[in-house]
């Protein structure tokens, strides 16, 4: 009775467990050398940024207001850079999180499917542009204008790299949110109208609140792209490190400053080639902070919505 | 007074009443010129085989066939004496008198209150909420189930308590009649039959129009049927005529379990 189950099937299985413990080994070993990857690039940045901090304390770093590398006088405050990379992103966001949303929400929930068929691959380019083109687009284009409105404007400011990257990152945010949208089930819809709702209350009391947790990752993603931001910001808003509110001044973001000093002649060991390693671990740590930030969000809206 | 088919209502005026209905996706003719009438304060199922339908003309009582974009619809359907899809009405206050329950549980992914409560904020509610949401939850035979949890999600209730939540969600816009499109369908027997008894309590305030694919629910819990077949309504009567002594063979054969 047990030659039914001979060697023969069993040896079946076991090239089969084999197959399968194979397979995983390679996805692991994928996943593993991703976040490798990840591990080399913050000990590549760590160890000049220890360099770093023996000539420059962290407390100047964090607390003085001027960054000047690479002046005779050196100054190492890296908040000018910090502000500017934030306030820009934020202006941005301003922009490209509420029209975003709009969008996503038109596409989603108001176009047929012919407009959307249409408009979609329009967003699209609007994402494939070079950021250096949104960058003179900006200074040849948004600036001027700006200085017909508001004449005080500077030649390279805030407010230009702001739009353009608001505009850039619109597509990120609708795509995102739409996809989000397009996923609440129909059958919530149906039991809102249901109900005696207008279209416009079905998408803003139950499409959206449903969508949520997507439409927040969709707004954090398009956030960190504005921050990791560079060739648009560094040609709209220029070079200057600059601790300001006022969007119409330039100011430089830690981007921007990355691709100065690189672009210049700075020698391997000095402490203006330091500095790289020390503004780039601080915009790493900035990003990871804005994830974590909406990782902290997600866990408790999804707790809320389920 | 009041008739169908020739039948007397008991001085029940009518509380919808549909002539010439037709409803047609596309090309398809889909709903064929139906004549009925639905009596105020009972509860009327629509029955006949898989595709005949049912949906489709309960959906024309509340006008959720406008949110189909391939679908038209002829005809008329009287609602105190107002045809329903005359030029001028605006379908989302149909809907706020005529509500809906759909076979598929779907509550919103918000709390058990919120639920219950999203109708009367939409409507911009005179009056208590919280009592309007007790009220309803009460209404749906839920409220001793969830009182002292109503900021739970409704993702946390059983299908059977699902249900009734968006059953006492369409309740508390006070709808004068309620649709049903099998609601008991995916439940359990036990969660089914306190629909049921739900229903039958309902009627005394509500006039209900059911769909169902169970013979046994519809004979049990309406006081008037009516038999669809492709399209088409082949017999309508009081149910216990439909089940016992039904004019048409075709309804006969259904009924009986020979077909569909
Ligand atoms: N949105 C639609 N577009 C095109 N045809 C449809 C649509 N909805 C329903 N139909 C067709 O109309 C006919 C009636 O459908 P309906 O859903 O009303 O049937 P039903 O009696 O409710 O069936 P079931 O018991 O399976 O729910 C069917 O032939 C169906 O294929
Ligand atoms: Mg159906």
């Amino acid at each position: 009775m047990s030659s039914t189950v001979g060697p023969g099937v069993l040896a079946a299985k076991r090239s089969r467990r084999l197959k399968e413990g194979a397979i995983a080994s390679v996805l692991f070993a994928c996943a593993a050398a991703s976040t490798l990857v990840t591990v080399g690039v913050v000990a590549a940045l760590l160890g000049e940024t220890i360099g770093f901090f023996r000539e420059v304390s962290l407390v100047e770093f964090l607390t003085s207001t001027r960054w000047e590398p690479m002046f005779r006088d050196r100054h190492f405050g890296v908040l000018p850079l910090l502000s500017g990379s934030f306030l820009i992103a934020a202006g941005a966001g301003v922009i490209a999180l509420p029209l975003g949303l709009l969008t996503a929400i038109f596409l989603s929930e108001y176009a047929g499917p012919r407009l959307r068929r249409t408009l979609k691959p329009v967003l699209e380019v609007l994402a494939g542009v070079p950021t250096v083109i949104y960058g003179y687009f900006a200074l040849t284009f948004i600036t001027p204008l700006l200085r017909v409105f508001l004449p005080e404007t500077e030649i390279f400011n805030a407010a230009a790299a702001s739009i353009v990257v608001g505009v850039m990152i619109i597509p990120t945010v609708s795509s995102l949110s739409e996809d989000a949208l397009r996923a609440v089930p129909d059958s919530l819809r149906e039991g809102a109208y249901g109900l005696g709702a207008t279209k416009l209350e079905v998408s803003t009391r139950v499409v959206v609140p449903a969508a949520l947790s997507g439409i927040i990752a969709s707004f954090i993603l398009g956030l960190s792209r504005a921050v990791g931001e560079t060739m648009a910001v560094t040609i709209a808003a220029g070079n200057l490190p600059n601790l300001t509110l006022n969007p119409l001044e330039s100011m430089q973001t830690m981007t921007a400053y990355i691709v100065q000093a690189s672009l210049g002649d700075t020698p391997q060991g000095t402490i203006v080639y330091r500095t790289l390693f020390a503004v780039g671990m601080t915009l790493f740590l900035a990003t990871l902070a804005m994830n974590i930030l909406s990782q902290w969000v997600l866990a408790k809206f999804r707790e809320e919505y389920r | 007074m009041a008739t169908v088919y020739g039948i007397d209502l008991g001085g029940r005026g009518p509380a919808l009443q549909a002539r010439g209905l037709s409803v047609y996706y596309g090309e398809k003719h889909a709903v064929q010129n139906v004549d009925l009438e639905i009596p105020a304060n009972q509860v009327v199922a629509l029955i006949g085989p898989s595709g005949c339908g049912k949906s489709t003309l309960l959906r024309c009582f509340n006008r959720m066939n406008d949110l189909v974009k391939t679908a038209r619809v002829d005809g008329t359907v009287d609602f105190h004496g107002q045809n329903l899809y005359a030029s001028g009405i605006d379908p989302v206050e149909v809907r706020r008198r005529i509500g809906m329950v759909f076979q598929k549980p779907n509550p919103f992914p918000k709390s058990i209150y919120d639920n219950v409560a999203f109708g009367p904020r939409m409507n911009g509610l005179d009056g208590d909420l919280d009592a309007t949401v007790e009220e309803s939850l009460r209404r749906a035979a839920l409220w001793d189930e969830v009182s002292d949890r109503l900021d739970d999600s409704a993702y946390a209730l059983s299908g059977g308590q699902q249900q009734r939540l968006c059953i006492a969600r369409t309740l508390a816009v006070k709808p004068e009649i309620v649709l049903m499109d099998e609601p008991a369908s995916a439940l359990d027997p036990i969660a089914t039959q306190r629909i049921e008894e739900l229903i039958y309590e309902l009627k005394r305030d509500y006039t209900i129009v059911i769909v169902t694919h169970n013979m046994q629910q519809a004979a049990r819990i309406s006081d008037y049927t009516a038999f669809l077949y492709m399209g088409q309504l082949i017999e309508y009567g009081p149910t216990e005529t439909i089940f016992t002594n039904p004019r048409e063979k075709r309804t006969e054969d259904y009924v009986t379990g020979r077909f569909g």
